[in-house]
């Protein structure tokens, strides 16, 4: 059985557009991006034009839970392209996450303008309270749009270029790579902690109004945000295709599978992982980016090593190598994270750590293997099933 | 970059090693090692295990540097100044003696991955499969044996059917010199016979350094032999003169 996605191969003879071809033969993708799309049409239909008391209607807060989820979905595709494809473990891609909502929540806090609680034009709230008098050079810029977008993708993807040819070049591999990406994300969450830095410390950067002129907490805006996290996932997505199902893509499973092998056929490795990780860091940025005006807040904690490894588990849950598997992946973990942190806050941790330990053992291909196999009715597959089943019966009993 | 060429290269090779040393921690793994091979030329070296046949085919393709000596390609290219994937791009293929397939890929995009030029990501991100390129690759799957095969995954091959897999990567690189670690290793009488052909059919258009321990499989190639000893040449000529050879007998019944 092929965890690989297979190139796309048109035997209908029918003309396909270059986006549809990217589809083809990808059934899981299909159904995601449908199922995309009506999220993107119902979740916002149902919260603007059904009154509260309708069964139809979406709370705002439900809205911008799965806004914020989907936000998760496309951290995870950017984990799976490096991790699934490429077989590099980044245990700091919370990193890539966080500056681009860092950049982000820098054009936010310029947007508040002289609404602030010194009523300071020039400066945000925090620096007035540090007495600084003027506007340090890095933040210029970021009171336009434009410019806050680009950083959304330069920020991440310039110390996704830096780091990885300084890593790649000098052949840091595997767990060492694993344990640098992991101190990297480490130090600027110490870095960002320090008042000094200019991002607003421990607390981060929060109290934001409006995005380009319009109200964060209008129902308006969220169901915006909510659209746009749809698009960008929808969007991500076809970059992942599109990467994993050319030549490159093959190239990238042939680095994960004997990387030896493939630089004595003549491929350079360290310039194809330079590639996919800067891409990858860059779909992350975007993630953190649209993740921002939906929590309403940006702090050092999301550079947390702990969140960099939860990543690594909502792929591994859903199906590494699969894309389609990292999203669901991310929104089941997140769904369950939702649940039981309400249920028993304590407990989480632990049954996340379970979780961990049970796709390793149980399903190593996630749950996307795992209903493959069930699919094909592979002979493994039914001992697998017939396992778990009798461990949940005796549990049950 | 200064390219250490001896002028006094007379004749024509397609790989001229001379002097070559390297040492690990002291232990010297090559011993002024000098190997000449001609273009065209099929070339059997043996040897005992740790004779340093492994770090000599490191030497040549870029992954280990060499302490002293000089490693020439065509006359006219110093290898030990390129990397691994520089080295393959100008020209050297390497086989491994453990079959290192792409085993998650199908034989064909095994076979399309390793086919000659477009090694840059670009060039790989917007690459298509032109119907020449496709005819090259039915080509090589004909002469390896595998046409039937080619929508199967790498891993699902049996272990000759890997070699011969690898051998059709190595071919469809389109190298001038082959450097191939044992080739028959794993494979039955027959496949083996079939692998020795193929490479005497080879041998006319590419210069081959064949390792091997099969002396069946050596025979069948019908070449030059070179046995190496502790990092350097013991003995060279044909097979019957090394076999006759009292330092080689020695070398492998021991004292």
């Amino acid at each position: 059985m092929s965890t690989i996605n297979q190139a796309p191969s048109n035997q209908t003879g029918l003309k396909l557009g270059p986006l549809a071809t990217l589809l083809v033969g990808d059934k899981g993708g299909q159904r995601l991006i449908m199922a995309l799309i009506a999220l993107a049409v119902l979740m916002p239909v149902g919260n603007l034009f059904f009154p509260t008391d309708s069964i139809f209607h979406v709370s705002t807060y439900t809205l911008t839970l799965m806004g914020k989820y989907l936000c998760y979905a496309l951290l995870a595709l950017a984990v799976d392209l490096i991790w699934g494809y490429c077989g590099i473990l980044s245990l700091g891609h919370g990193a890539f996450f966080a500056l681009g909502g860092y950049a982000m929540g820098m054009y936010l806090m310029r947007q508040i303008g002289d609404r602030g609680v010194y009523g300071n034009a020039e400066l945000p709230d925090f620096m007035v309270f540090l007495n600084w008098s003027e506007l340090p050079w890095y933040w210029f810029g970021f009171d336009q749009f434009w410019f806050s977008m680009i950083m959304v993708l330069a920020a991440p993807g310039i110390l996704a270029f830096v780091f990885g040819w300084l890593a790649f070049r000098s052949r840091v591999t595997g767990v060492y790579f694993s344990i640098i990406t992991q101190a990297l994300t480490y130090a600027l969450l110490l870095a960002f902690f320090r008042n000094d830095m200019g991002f607003g410390g421990n607390n981060g950067l929060t109290d934001f109004k409006d995005i380009l002129g319009f109200d964060l907490q209008s129902d308006n805006t969220r169901a915006a945000l909510f659209i746009a996290s749809v698009v960008a996932l929808i969007i991500g997505y076809l970059i992942c295709r599109l990467i994993t199902t050319s030549k490159l893509g093959r190239v990238l499973v042939s680095i994960r599978d004997a990387e030896m092998r493939t630089r004595f056929v003549g491929y350079r490795v360290e310039n194809y992982k330079l590639f996919v990780f800067v891409i990858s860091a860059m779909l992350a940025g975007i993630a953190g980016a649209l993740y921002v005006p939906q929590v309403g807040i940006i702090n050092p904690g999301e550079f947390s090593p702990i969140n960099s490894i939860e990543m690594i588990i909502w792929v591994a849950v859903g199906g590494r190598g699969t894309l389609f598997g990292a999203v669901i992946g991310a929104i089941a973990v997140n769904y369950a994270k939702t649940y039981f942190t309400g249920a028993f806050a304590e407990l989480w941790l632990f049954m996340l750590g379970g979780l961990f330990v049970m796709t390793t053992l149980y399903l190593p291909k996630g749950i996307v293997g795992f209903v493959k196999q069930i699919q094909q009715g592979e002979g493994k597959a039914s001992q697998v099933y017939t396992f778990m089943k009798n461990k949940l019966t005796v549990k049950g009993a | 970059m200064s390219l250490a060429i001896p002028k006094h290269i007379e004749k024509e090779y397609a790989l001229y090693m001379d002097g070559v040393s390297v040492s690990f921690d002291g232990f010297k793994a090559i011993n002024n090692l000098s190997l000449y091979i001609e273009p065209g030329e099929m070339r059997a070296i043996i040897g005992p295990n740790g004779a340093g046949k492994t770090t000599m085919m490191d030497i040549i393709t870029g992954k280990t540097k060499p302490d002293s000596g000089s490693v020439i390609f065509n006359n006219e290219l110093d290898l030990t100044q390129y990397d691994e994937a520089a080295v393959a791009n100008l020209g050297v293929g390497r086989k491994f003696q453990k079959p290192s397939v792409i085993e998650s890929l199908t034989v064909f995009e095994n076979l399309e991955l390793s086919l000659k030029g477009g090694r840059g990501v670009w060039q790989a991100l917007f690459h298509k499969l032109t119907a020449e390129k496709k005819q090259k690759i039915d080509d090589i799957l004909e002469l390896i044996a595998l046409s039937d095969r080619q929508e199967d995954l790498a891993a699902n091959l049996s272990h000759g059917q890997k070699q011969w897999l690898e051998i059709g990567m190595l071919i469809s690189q389109e190298p001038e010199l082959l450097l191939i670690d044992e080739p028959a290793a794993g494979m039955t009488d027959e496949e083996t016979m079939k692998t020795a052909e193929l490479f005497k059919k080879l041998a006319k258009k590419h210069s081959l350094v064949v390792v091997e321990h099969d002396m069946d499989f050596i025979k069948a190639l019908e070449c030059k032999v070179t046995v190496l000893h502790e990092g350097s040449v013991l003995a060279e000529g044909s097979l019957e003169s090394v076999q006759n050879n009292q330092k080689v007998i020695e070398v492998y019944l021991g004292r």
